[in-house]
C-alpha cells in the first residue's frame, strides 16, 4: 500500500518536462473511442483525434449515456468501439461480461510513459490505465473560521461543532453543504461516511450486505447531525447547485468533488473575493477511526477483447500520445483535474484528492455488486433524513431493496 | 366560430361570407372576461420563457442566483465580469465553441422525416381505420394504445443490443424509424378520429363515380384533411423535436439532435456544466418555431373554413 | 372497405409498429419472467493508483458458458412480479402480521417502492387530467374569440409550455421556485411566510409537480379543441341563436357535445403520459418526496451500472396493465361507439 502510494504522489508531484512529439503511429487500423463528455475527458480524447492519418482512422463519440451503452457496444464482434474510457465504478460491468482484453503485451510495447500508478491489475493483469483521479474533500471558508477562532476540523464530530458554533455566533444559519439528494448522490454520501467506520460494506465471501449494524446506523446518525445544519431544501442538494449556495455565504463547510474545486477557488469567478477564501483538505473521519469519510476514484480507459490485434496496437498508440507529458503541460489543461499522468504538477484543486489519499481513504469498490448497493441505498435514505423513519428501519428498507435486486442479478441465492 | 379574420377573409367561401353577416354581437362582460383569462394564461405560458430568453444574455452567477432574483434581470454579476449588462457568451459558446448548429441541423433532418413519415403512413392507416367496419379495426386500435401504454426507456433499452448487432445503431435514419414507430400510435388514433369526422359520402361517392379506394382518398379525402393532418403533424413534430430518451440513447455525438446536446452541457455530478450555454442554445431553438408555428396556424384556422368537411 | 385494400393501408403504420413495438414489447414480457444465472465469483487482487485491495469479481468465462446454454438466464416465472420490489406479497404478508390496525398497515404498505410510486402516480394521474381538460377547453375557446391579428402570436405563446424541452424548462422553473428566486420569494410575500419554501415539504413538492404538469400539457388540450372548434358546425350553432340560447348555452348544449369526442381522446392520451409521468421529478430534484412507476423502471436500468431487466420489464409491464385498466371505460365507450359505427 505505502509503496503505491508514494509512486501515486509521485505521480502527481510529477517528474518529467515533456518533448514536443506529433502522433507518430506504426501500423493501420482504426480507432474508436467512447467516452462521457466532460471538459477533462475532451482534451484527451482530442489529442487522441490527431493521431487521424493516412493509415490511421479516428472517431470519437463522446455521450453522457456512454455508461448505458458500452456493454451493448463492446459485446459485438467486432466491437463498435476500442476504446472505452472508464471510471472504477463504469468497468465493473465491462468485467462482469468479459468484454475487455488485457493490455500487458502492449504496456510492455508502448507504455513507457505510464507509470505503475496508472496501471489497473485485476488479478495480476493490466485490465484498464488510469489518467485522472478524484474524490471528495472538505472545502471551507478560511476566513469565517478565522474570525470566529474556529479550527478547521478534522473529524465530523467537530465539523458539526464548528457549525453549531457559526449559528450560535448569529454568522450562519444553516453553514453545510452535502449532496443529499436522492438517487446516486444521496447513496455516494451514505458509503463515504460507512467508509469512515473502516467496516467492510458485505460479509466476507459472499454478496450478503454487512451494512445494517452499528457503524451502519451510526453512520446515518451522523448524517442525521448534519441535516440539522443545512437548509431546509437540503434533499434537493446537488453538487450542479452548490456554487450558488457558496456565492451566497449561505454555507460556510462543504463537501465537494474534487473536479469541481477549481470552480469555487476560480478568482475570476462571480465572488473573488470568497473564492480567495475557500480552501479544502481532505475529508473528515469519524468515530475515532481516523480514515477520510470517503471514497476514492480514477478516470481511466479499458480496450475491447473484439477487435483485431492492429485496431488495439493503433488505438493504444493513440491513447498513449493523448496522455503523455505534453497533455499536462498546458496550464489550462493541467487545472481541469488531478492526474495520473506523467509530468503533472499538482494544482490547488488537487491537493485534497493528494491529503485524501495520504490520510488513509480507500478506492470505491470494484465489487460488482456494489452498484445494486449504492441504487438501494439512494432510494432508502430520503424518509430517515426527513425524520420520518427510524434508522434501523431506513437500513432494513435497503437491505431488503438490495437482496432484490441483487437476487434477480444472481449475486444472492 | 363566427368571428373571421383577416386571413380567414381572403380564404373565404361566399358561404362563409353569408355566415359571417349572421354574427351578433358579444356582450363586453364575457368578453373582457374572455380576454382577460387568455392574458392570464399567455402570461403564465410564457412568462417562464421570457425569463429564459431575458436571462440567456446574463452570466451563470445571475440567471442563477441566490443572492437576489433582480440581479437576473439588472444583470450585476454581468456587468463586474463582462463590462456590459448583457453577454453573448452564452451563445458565442454553444454556437461557435460547441458547435451546436451541428445538432440543429441533426433536429431538422429527424424533425422533417418523423413528421412526414409519420403523417404519410398515418394518414393511410388512419383513413382505412376510420372506413373499414371490420372487428378487427377495433382491436388494432386497442392494440396501438397498449404499445404506447410502454415506456419509451425500457423500449430503448432493448433496442440497443439488437441495433449494434445490425450496425445500424448511431444513425439518424434508425432513430427516425424508432420514433415514427413509437410515435405511430399516436397519430393513428389522432388521424382515425379526424377521419371519422369526414362525412363517408365525400369518398364512396367518388367511388360511385369509378374511383379506387386509393384514387377516392387521393381526389375526395386528402383536400379536406388538412386541419387534422397538420394538428397531428404538429404534435409528431413536437415529439421528435423535445424527445431525450431515444435520442441520447441512439445516436452518436456528431449524430446527436439539439436535446441530448442540451443536456450535455448540463454537466454532471463530478463533471461541471456549461449551463448557460445550455439556456442560450435552448432560446435560439424555440426562435425558428415562432416563424413556424405563425404560419401554421393560419393552415388550422383557414384550413376548416372551407366548409366541406361539415357539407 | 375490402381486406385486402385494408391491409394495403394499413402496412406501413403496422410493419414500424410490429417491429419496434411490439417485437420489443414481446421480448420485454418475456425477459420479466427470468433472472440472472447464478453468478459464479472468483476472489483477485485489484491493484490501481490506491493501492491494491482484495475483491470478489464475477468469472465472465464461467458465465458466457451459461449464458450459452441458457440465453434467457434462469426462469423465474412470475417470481419477479411478486418480489419485494414489486408487488411485494411477502412483505405485504409480514406486515399484516405484525400490524394490529389499517392505519399502520397502510401505512407500512406505502412504505414499499412499487406502493409508494403508484400513490404519487395516480395522484399525479388524477389530479392533472381533468385539470388539463378544462384548462385546454378554457384556452382555446378564448383564443377562438380574439381577433385573427393576435391569434398567430397567442397560439404561439401558449405552445411555449409544449414547445420548451422540459429539461430546461424545468431546470429555469426550478430556480424560478426557489425560496429566492423570483416565483419563490413572490409566493413568500404573498402569503407572508418569510421560510415557505416549495422544495422542502412533501405537500408542496406533490403541489409543485401538478402545477408544472398541468401548466406542461394544457397546451396539448388546447391545440385539441381549437382545432375541433374550427370544425363545430355553424348550422346548428346559428339555429342555436336564432332559439335566442345564450353563449353558456350555445357552448353546453352545442359546442361541448361536438367537442366530446375530442374531450374523450384527449383524457385517452393524457391518462397514459401522465400515468407514465417522470420527468418532472427529475427536473425538480422531487426523488425525496414523490417517486412514479416510470422512476422506478428508469432508476432499474439507468442508476446501477448494470442495469436490472427483469425488474424494470417486470415494471414496465405492471404499467402498461395499469394503463389498461385506468382506460378501460374509454376503451369500453369506444367499443360501444365502434359497434354503432359498424
Amino acid at each position: 500500500m505505502n509503496k503505491t502510494l508514494l509512486s501515486t504522489t509521485a505521480a502527481l508531484i510529477g517528474l518529467a518536462g515533456a518533448a514536443a512529439a506529433q502522433c507518430t503511429i506504426e501500423g493501420e487500423g482504426s480507432v474508436r473511442i467512447l467516452a462521457n463528455d466532460f471538459q477533462a475527458l475532451h482534451a484527451v480524447v482530442a489529442r487522441a483525434a490527431e493521431c487521424a492519418s493516412d493509415t490511421v482512422e479516428v472517431t470519437t463519440n463522446e455521450t453522457t449515456e456512454h455508461k448505458d451503452i458500452q456493454v451493448a457496444a463492446l459485446s459485438t464482434d467486432p466491437a463498435a468501439y476500442t476504446v472505452a474510457v472508464v471510471a472504477n465504478g463504469s468497468l465493473v460491468p465491462l468485467l462482469n461480461e468479459g468484454l475487455t482484453r488485457p493490455l500487458d503485451d502492449l504496456v510492455e510495447q508502448y507504455g513507457q510513459n505510464l507509470q505503475e500508478s496508472q496501471l489497473i491489475r485485476i488479478d495480476g493483469q493490466i485490465m484498464a490505465i488510469a489518467f485522472m483521479a478524484n474524490s471528495q474533500m472538505l472545502h471551507y471558508r478560511a476566513d469565517i473560521l478565522e474570525e470566529n477562532g474556529i479550527a478547521v476540523p478534522t473529524t465530523y464530530e467537530e465539523l458539526i461543532e464548528a457549525s453549531a458554533a457559526l449559528r450560535e455566533a448569529g454568522v450562519m444559519e444553516t453553514p453545510l453543504y452535502a449532496s443529499f439528494k436522492p438517487g446516486w448522490d444521496l447513496g455516494e454520501e451514505f458509503i463515504n461516511m460507512y467508509m469512515g467506520s473502516g467496516q467492510p460494506f458485505f460479509e466476507p465471501g459472499s454478496a450478503v450486505p454487512a451494512i445494517n449494524n452499528e457503524a451502519g446506523i451510526a453512520a446515518l446518525e451522523m448524517m442525521k447531525q448534519m441535516t440539522e445544519y443545512m437548509g431546509p431544501d437540503m434533499m434537493t442538494y446537488n453538487s450542479n447547485e452548490a456554487q450558488p449556495y457558496w456565492e451566497n455565504e449561505e454555507v460556510a463547510f462543504m463537501t465537494g468533488w474534487g473536479s469541481r474545486t477549481a470552480a469555487f477557488i476560480d478568482e475570476n469567478g462571480a465572488t473573488p473575493e470568497i473564492a480567495a477564501e475557500t480552501e479544502v483538505v481532505a475529508m473528515p473521519g469519524w468515530g475515532g477511526n481516523g480514515i477520510p469519510a470517503t471514497t476514492l476514484w480514477w478516470d481511466g480507459f479499458a480496450m475491447a477483447k473484439n477487435i483485431s490485434d492492429e485496431d488495439a496496437a493503433v488505438s493504444f498508440q493513440a491513447m498513449m500520445y493523448a496522455l503523455s507529458p505534453e497533455l499536462v503541460a498546458d496550464p489550462e489543461t493541467a487545472a481541469l483535474a488531478a492526474w495520473l499522468v506523467n509530468g503533472y504538477e499538482p494544482q490547488p484543486a488537487a491537493a485534497g484528492v493528494i491529503a485524501n489519499m495520504q490520510a488513509g481513504a480507500a478506492p470505491y469498490p470494484m465489487t460488482p455488486y456494489m452498484g445494486l448497493l449504492h441504487t438501494a441505498l439512494g432510494d432508502n435514505l430520503a424518509e430517515f433524513l426527513q425524520g420520518q423513519e427510524s434508522a434501523e428501519e431506513a437500513l432494513e428498507d435497503v437491505v431488503a431493496a438490495y437482496t432484490t435486486a441483487a437476487t434477480e442479478a444472481g449475486f444472492i441465492q | 366560430m363566427t368571428d373571421t379574420t383577416a386571413a380567414d377573409a381572403k380564404l373565404a367561401t361566399p358561404r362563409r361570407r353569408r355566415r359571417r353577416r349572421s354574427a351578433t354581437a358579444r356582450s363586453l362582460p364575457l368578453v373582457t372576461l374572455s380576454v382577460g383569462f387568455v392574458v392570464l394564461w399567455v402570461i403564465a405560458a410564457a412568462f417562464p420563457f421570457l425569463w429564459t430568453a431575458w436571462g440567456s444574455f446574463k452570466v451563470e452567477a445571475d440567471f442563477f442566483s441566490r443572492q437576489d432574483w433582480m440581479n437576473a434581470i439588472t444583470g450585476v454579476q454581468t456587468i463586474r465580469q463582462t463590462g456590459d449588462a448583457f453577454t453573448g457568451d452564452g451563445y458565442q459558446g454553444a454556437w461557435v465553441e460547441q458547435d451546436f448548429w451541428r445538432a440543429v441541423i441533426n433536429t431538422g433532418i429527424v424533425t422533417f422525416f418523423v413528421v412526414v413519415i409519420s403523417l404519410t403512413f398515418g394518414t393511410l392507416g388512419g383513413y382505412a381505420l376510420a372506413r373499414s367496419g371490420y372487428r378487427y379495426t377495433f382491436w388494432i386500435l386497442i392494440a396501438a394504445l397498449i404499445f404506447r401504454a410502454m415506456p419509451h426507456v425500457t423500449l430503448v433499452s432493448g433496442y440497443l443490443l439488437p441495433f449494434f448487432q445490425l450496425g445500424i445503431w448511431g444513425y439518424l435514419a434508425t432513430t427516425i424509424i424508432v420514433l415514427v414507430a413509437i410515435n405511430q400510435p399516436f397519430t393513428l388514433w389522432m388521424l382515425h378520429s379526424f377521419f371519422l369526422s369526414i362525412p363517408k359520402d365525400l369518398d364512396e361517392s367518388a367511388m360511385v363515380d369509378g374511383c379506387t379506394r386509393f384514387q377516392a382518398f387521393r381526389l375526395a379525402v386528402i383536400p379536406v384533411m388538412w386541419p387534422g393532418v397538420i394538428t397531428t403533424g404538429l404534435f409528431s413534430f413536437l415529439l421528435a423535436y423535445n424527445d431525450f430518451t431515444v435520442t441520447s440513447m441512439l445516436l452518436t455525438a456528431e449524430n446527436q439532435t439539439m436535446v441530448p446536446a442540451i443536456n450535455s452541457f448540463l454537466g454532471s455530478t463530478q463533471a461541471e456544466g456549461k449551463v448557460m450555454y445550455a439556456v442560450a442554445a435552448v432560446v435560439s431553438a424555440i426562435a425558428p418555431l415562432f416563424v413556424l408555428v405563425m404560419f401554421f396556424q393560419r393552415q388550422i384556422v383557414s384550413g376548416l373554413t372551407a366548409g366541406a368537411v361539415k357539407g | 372497405m375490402p381486406h385486402r385494400t385494408f391491409s394495403l393501408f394499413i402496412l406501413p403504420s403496422l410493419l414500424a409498429m410490429i417491429l419496434f413495438v411490439a417485437l420489443p414489447i414481446g421480448s420485454v414480457v418475456y425477459q420479466s419472467l427470468f433472472i440472472e444465472h447464478e453468478q459464479v465469483m472468483v476472489e483477485v487482487e485489484n491493484c490501481g493508483p490506491f493501492g491494491c485491495t482484495i475483491e470478489r469479481r464475477v468469472d465472465a468465462e464461467a458465465m458466457r458458458e451459461l449464458r450459452e446454454a441458457q440465453p434467457a438466464g434462469r426462469f423465474n416465472g412470475i417470481g419477479t412480479y411478486l418480489n419485494a420490489g414489486h408487488l411485494a406479497v411477502d412483505r405485504i404478508g409480514e406486515i399484516w402480521e405484525r400490524t394490529d390496525d389499517w392505519g399502520t398497515f397502510l401505512d407500512q404498505v406505502m412504505n414499499l417502492p412499487l406502493y409508494k410510486a403508484l400513490i404519487f402516480t395516480l395522484s399525479y394521474t388524477f389530479i392533472v387530467t381533468p385539470f388539463v381538460i378544462i384548462l385546454g377547453f378554457f384556452i382555446a375557446l378564448g383564443v377562438n374569440a380574439l381577433p385573427g391579428l393576435i391569434k398567430g402570436p397567442v397560439i404561439f405563446f401558449s405552445l411555449l409550455p409544449m414547445i420548451v424541452t422540459p429539461l430546461i424548462g424545468s431546470l429555469v422553473l426550478y430556480w424560478m421556485i426557489d425560496s429566492r428566486g423570483i416565483i419563490g420569494s413572490a409566493l413568500q410575500t404573498l402569503v407572508g411566510d418569510p421560510t415557505l419554501s416549495l422544495k422542502a415539504s412533501p405537500t408542496l413538492t406533490w403541489v409543485t409537480l401538478f402545477v408544472y404538469g398541468i401548466w406542461h400539457s394544457a397546451p396539448f388540450a388546447f391545440v385539441v379543441f381549437y382545432a375541433g372548434l374550427q370544425g363545430v358546425p355553424k348550422d346548428t350553432m346559428e339555429s342555436a341563436m336564432v332559439d335566442g340560447a345564450s353563449r353558456w348555452e350555445r357552448v353546453r348544449f352545442v359546442t361541448i357535445p361536438y367537442l366530446m369526442p375530442l374531450a374523450t381522446f384527449i383524457a385517452l392520451m393524457q391518462l397514459m403520459d401522465n400515468f407514465r409521468v417522470f420527468e418532472p421529478i427529475v427536473g425538480f430534484s422531487a426523488e425525496a418526496n414523490a417517486t412514479s412507476l416510470s422512476y422506478l423502471i428508469y432508476s432499474d436500468l439507468r442508476s446501477a451500472d448494470s442495469p436490472l431487466f427483469a425488474s424494470a420489464a417486470a415494471t414496465s409491464v405492471l404499467t402498461t396493465l395499469g394503463v389498461i385498466i385506468l382506460l378501460m371505460p374509454v376503451l369500453v365507450r369506444t367499443w360501444r361507439d365502434f359497434n354503432r359505427k359498424a
